[in-house]
């Protein structure tokens, strides 16, 4: 039996954990196209803002792979699938023969088309290989001002690094808000006050749309409203797709993610996905979705590394979560946060003086979603309610006291969680 | 006015240098004598409010409690004790009857602390209880006339017994006046050392049901909780006539004792005090008692021993005489040191004899009347350790009857505010906040080994007196010798004098 | 995988007295001088206990990281921080790695997860008292609320 795993991030490493927990002897082989043995792409943001150094980039032992018996081949891209042979073509035209594929290629970012976008100075911010290009074109050109497209996630911690290292920096956001996809109006604005209060500027309803050089380097954005600011370094991080690159000509249903079934795999027998490239089951839309999170990543990479193995182990499903600080702001979002439709209960708690917020979304009486700014103690007993879909009209009106914990739950629901499969009692 | 002017009994010290303001204290104490001041950082004890139960100073992580009698001393005085004028004082600011709880403290003779016990030498060898088998085994009912056996097979009918492994039972204590905690304790040790224990007045809580085979049951002037399932769940029945802590008046829980689980096991309203009123209202005369044996025995078919339990007083020869004459299988005599939840201090501290004297004349009495094999004896009222038990035996009793050294065992420190509701130890209360303070399992392996221990050295002083069966000791008061006595004392106790030969 | 033979915590909230003691001893366990007058006293700032006392009315236990089988502090963990002891099958964070995300504290369903407010921006939970033979909330608890036992 032959496994083999196109992609080296969490979801292909918890998939090999998975085959190695009951199978010791066939082969694994991991597809990188990068040069970097392991790393964890959410530090990146760490290491340009100098909170940590290149050590700390790896998250695994440095024999896992050794100690794991997996072949690791670096720094080829996975080019094309021939399905009938059961093959992967890298781009050196070598072929890796295939009994179970796992394809585990993450996600890509969304290049916008921008006039100018080629110039020095613009950069995508997604692996370690960005991030050190930022560090370098920084030093070299001593960058003082910088913009940043984008007011999501990945925006967000690049702007958090760069203000780090004392750059001064303006966000663009085309949405109303910043962290839009998470974030409601109330949590949006109070990062939105954190952020200024440290000297950066936050502009939305707008977008760029032209990169003005010179000598071949940035030297301005100009917006949707004419508006031009200078600045000598453009991040663009409007957004990540599912790297899907591979599937074209295959007949593999993808819609924007792979999809897969509650087995992780695909429509084509022995194929599966897992992580950022797939859409699998959202336990809160009961369909399936690209939910782009690192435990999700984890989880699915598991349970596609069970079923490559044999056992058949069944996905549960999950739902968006994000867990962010910003300018010593924590903040975690989970969930159903900003519901469209009608039906809905929303629990707030806001206190204006110290900018904390909590929120939390109900449906017929299970809460569906959460938002936790600054106050983020103990937010995984919600996330715990949500995945286990918990009736909790017994003790609504305790669910945002300061005191909400286990006690607040019903007396058998407890004893069952805490006992549950885990811990006799 | 309303100006406090008793003066309070302990004062706590702190150790400011160890205090680390843990807090504590101020969260398991009851009586709220612990508080901490925000402002300060500071623990402030409020000594007026402390009852001596040393509960903080037992968990105190740092040791910086001490808990100590307040010197703060009134000229002395052998007649106008401080104890008094407090006593009066308070009197005078509520005009009620004082309470107080646990035993007689005050400081009348303990005849056990006068007789000494014999042990063999050269002329009768002594027992080595670590080699030779040891019989503390022992039991209690009606014993027959005489035996007789045709065929090696037993002729006549042997009246229902009860089997001790030793000659030690835990006395009735009811679930209102202690937790239910502390009975489930009680039954379970009684249950895996092979001993019994009594379920007093309060009735017995459903909980309580499987552990039958090692109940007494008891059937007080109140009659609480009786009824047909109670009667047959028990291994024996006791009529309650009275108790040593309170010879001549009924039981008595306070209202605010009386929870919802206690309201279902007494069959009275929540919140209503238990008023067990001081006579049984249908017996007034010893043809009465008889009645309600035999009624009991009836109603159980007779496969129970049926007792009945008395205060020691002055009559009490007569009194137990009566009592095995109207058909008791057994008589429960309570002395003037036995315990109680809730008693006016002026009855438990006056009222009564101590249970030396009173096993020493019922025996005596018994025995002049041929009838001593018809019940048995089991007596109570302060039995602090295995030498009393010994004693208690030696002077007549079959078995003993132990309540205060069981709550000791518990963690009882004796403040003797048990009618209060409010014991930190989480024994003498109904509060559920502090119930939970006394784990059951904990409990009862501590009562478990104070019965073991007590056992060890019963056989080691039994084997001493070179004797290997309990049954040799009873009544044997040639192992008994007084030292200190009067003639009088030592006349009753049908004792010897220290020095003296056979 | 667990070791059959490795224990774990033990909660019997029916006879925790909300004492405390517990609390006391994890923080003092958790110092720098591990002696409990220079660590209430002398410490500063004030070392910080890594168990949760949950108290509603009578109703009180303690309450620490369950070292769950299925742990989804691990999965969740992005620096590799967390990770398992092998020899007690605890969870345990490695504080030079953990970056203080806070994804951890997001999905643990216990809420036993806290972020240190002592030395480092990090996320800190029961170590089941490495290197004790029994951790030291369940040596100190008067009443056995907290008991130490074999997995089943």
């Amino acid at each position: 039996m032959n496994h083999v795993i196109i992609g080296n991030g969490p979801a292909a490493i918890s998939a090999v954990t998975a085959i190695r927990e009951v199978d010791l002897k066939n082969k694994i082989t991991i597809i990188s196209d990068e040069p970097y043995l392991n790393y964890s792409r959410p530090l990146i943001s760490y290491l340009l803002a100098k909170c940590i150094n290149r050590e700390r980039m790896p998250y695994l032992q440095s024999d896992f792979y050794k100690e794991n018996n997996v072949e690791l081949i670096l720094n080829k891209k996975a080019q094309e699938l021939d399905i009938n042979k059961k093959e992967v073509i890298l781009s050196d035209g070598k072929r890796i023969p295939f009994d179970r594929l796992l394809i585990a290629t993450g996600g890509t970012p969304i290049i916008s088309e921008i006039k100018g976008r080629d110039s020095e100075g613009v950069f995508t911010f997604t692996k370690w290989s960005d991030a050190e290009a930022i560090a370098h074109y920084i030093k070299t050109n001593k960058v003082k001002e910088a913009v940043i497209l984008g007011g999501g996630l990945i925006g967000l911690k690049a702007l958090e690094a760069l203000m780090e290292l004392k750059i001064k920096v303006t966000v663009i956001e085309l949405a109303d808000r910043i962290l839009a996809a998470t974030f409601d109006q109330q949590a949006s604005k109070i990062i939105k006050i954190a952020l200024e209060k440290k000297g950066c500027k936050v502009i939305t309803n707008n977008t760029i749309t032209q990169v003005k050089r010179q000598k071949a380097k940035i030297k301005s954005v100009v917006l949707k409203n004419k508006k031009e600011i200078k600045c000598e370094l453009l991040i663009v991080a409007v957004g990540v797709k599912p790297n899907i690159e591979l599937t074209q000509g295959t007949p593999i249903k993808i819609n924007k993610g792979i999809i897969v079934d509650n087995f992780m795999q695909t429509n084509i027998s022995d194929i599966y996905a897992a992580g950022d490239c797939c859409e699998a089951k959202d336990l809160l839309l009961e369909t399936n979705r690209l939910i782009a999170i690192w435990p999700n990543a984890t989880r699915q990479g598991k349970i596609a590394g069970y079923n490559m193995a044999g056992i058949k182990k069944e996905y549960q499903g999950s739902f968006q979560m994000n867990s962010v600080e910003l300018c010593g702001v924590p903040t975690i979002s989970v969930g159903i946060t900003t519901p469209q439709e009608k039906d809905y209960e929303i629990l707030k708690y806001l206190d204006e003086g110290k900018l904390v917020y909590k929120k939390l979304t109900l449906k017929n009486n299970k809460i569906i979603g959460a938002i936790f700014v600054r106050e983020i103690n103990r937010a995984g007993i919600y996330t715990g309610l949500i995945k286990d879909k918990v009736d909790v009209s017994s003790f609504k009106e305790h669910l945002l006291k300061e005191d909400f914990g286990l006690i607040s739950l019903p007396k058998e629901y407890r004893k069952h969680l805490v006992s549950g499969a885990e811990i006799e009692v | 006015m309303t100006k406090k002017t008793a003066i309070s009994e302990f004062i706590v010290e702190r150790d400011k240098e160890k205090c680390i303001t843990c807090q504590v204290c101020c969260r398991m104490c009851a009586n709220d004598v612990h508080i901490h001041d925000i402002e300060t950082d500071e623990i402030i004890s409020d000594s007026n409010k402390c009852v001596g139960c040393h509960f903080c100073e037992t968990l105190c992580p740092t040791g910086a409690l001490v808990i100590k009698r307040n010197p703060s001393e009134l000229k002395i005085n052998a007649n106008w004790t401080k104890e008094i004028i407090n006593d009066i004082t308070k009197q005078a600011e509520t005009g009620g009857v004082l309470l107080t709880g646990m035993g007689c403290d005050k400081p009348y003779p303990i005849y056990f602390d006068h007789i000494v016990l014999n042990a063999s030498q050269v002329t009768n060898p002594s027992i080595d209880p670590l080699r030779e088998p040891m019989e503390l085994r022992t039991y209690l009912g009606r014993k027959p006339e005489k035996i007789e056996i045709k065929d090696s097979k037993l002729e006549i009918e042997i009246a229902p017994l009860l089997r001790l492994e030793t000659p030690i039972l835990f006395t009735a204590m009811s679930y209102g006046s202690i937790s239910l905690n502390a009975c489930i304790a009680l039954a379970r040790a009684a249950e895996e050392v092979g001993i019994l224990y009594n379920t007093g007045e309060g009735g017995l809580h459903k909980d309580l049901y499987k552990y039958g085979k090692n109940t007494i049951v008891q059937c007080a002037s109140g009659r609480f909780g009786v009824y047909k399932e109670y009667l047959e769940a028990g291994a024996a029945i006791e009529i309650k006539i009275g108790q040593g802590a309170k010879p001549g008046i009924g039981g008595h829980l306070p209202g605010e004792k009386v929870s919802e689980e206690i309201s279902q096991t007494r069959m009275i309203p929540v919140g209503t005090d238990a008023l067990s009123p001081a006579p049984h209202h249908d017996i007034y005369s010893i043809e009465d008692l008889r009645q309600l044996i035999f009624a009991l025995k009836e109603a159980t078919r007779y496969k129970k021993p049926v007792g009945v339990k008395i205060a020691a007083v002055h009559n009490i020869a007569p009194i137990a005489s009566g009592i095995v004459r109207a058909g008791a299988d057994f008589v429960a005599i309570d002395g003037l040191r036995g315990g109680t939840g809730a008693a006016p201090k002026v009855i438990r501290d006056n009222v009564g004899i101590p249970i030396e004297l009173a096993i020493a004349v019922v025996d005596q009495r018994l025995r002049e009347e041929r009838i001593r094999h018809q019940a048995s004896i089991i007596a109570g009222g302060g039995i602090r350790n295995s030498a009393d038990v010994i004693k208690a035996i030696a002077l007549g009793a079959d078995a003993v009857y132990i309540g205060t050294a069981a709550l000791v065992a518990m963690g009882c420190h004796v403040c003797q505010k048990c009618y209060t509701g409010k014991c930190n130890w989480g024994i003498a209360t109904q509060d559920p906040y502090l119930t939970k303070r006394l784990n059951p399992e904990i409990a009862k392996n501590r009562l478990v080994n104070l019965l073991r221990a007590w056992s060890l050295e019963i056989k080691e002083m039994l084997g001493g007196m070179g004797i290997n069966a309990i049954e040799s000791l009873r009544g044997n008061r040639d192992q008994l010798r007084g030292a200190g006595l009067s003639d009088t004392d030592l006349k009753l106790l049908g004792i010897k004098p220290a020095g003296e030969a056979w | 995988m667990v070791d059959k033979n490795q224990k774990r915590i033990i909660i019997r909230e029916e006879y925790c007295m909300g004492c405390r003691l517990c609390e006391v001893y994890c923080l003092v366990q958790h110092s720098k001088t591990k002696n409990i007058i220079k660590a209430y006293k002398g410490e500063y700032p004030k070392p910080q206990p890594r168990i949760i006392i949950e108290e509603k009315g009578y109703l009180s236990f303690a309450l620490q990281c369950r070292h769950c089988e299925d742990a989804s502090c691990l999965e969740a963990c992005i620096t590799g921080a967390m990770y398992r002891d092998k020899k007690t099958g605890a969870v345990l964070c490695n504080e030079d790695k953990c970056v203080g995300c806070w994804m951890c504290i997001m999905v643990c369903p216990f809420g036993v997860i806290q972020r240190n407010r002592t030395t480092k921006k990090v996320a800190s939970k029961c170590d089941l008292c490495l290197g004790e033979e029994i951790p030291v909330c369940i040596k100190n608890c008067p009443n056995e609320a907290i008991i130490f036992k074999e997995m089943e």
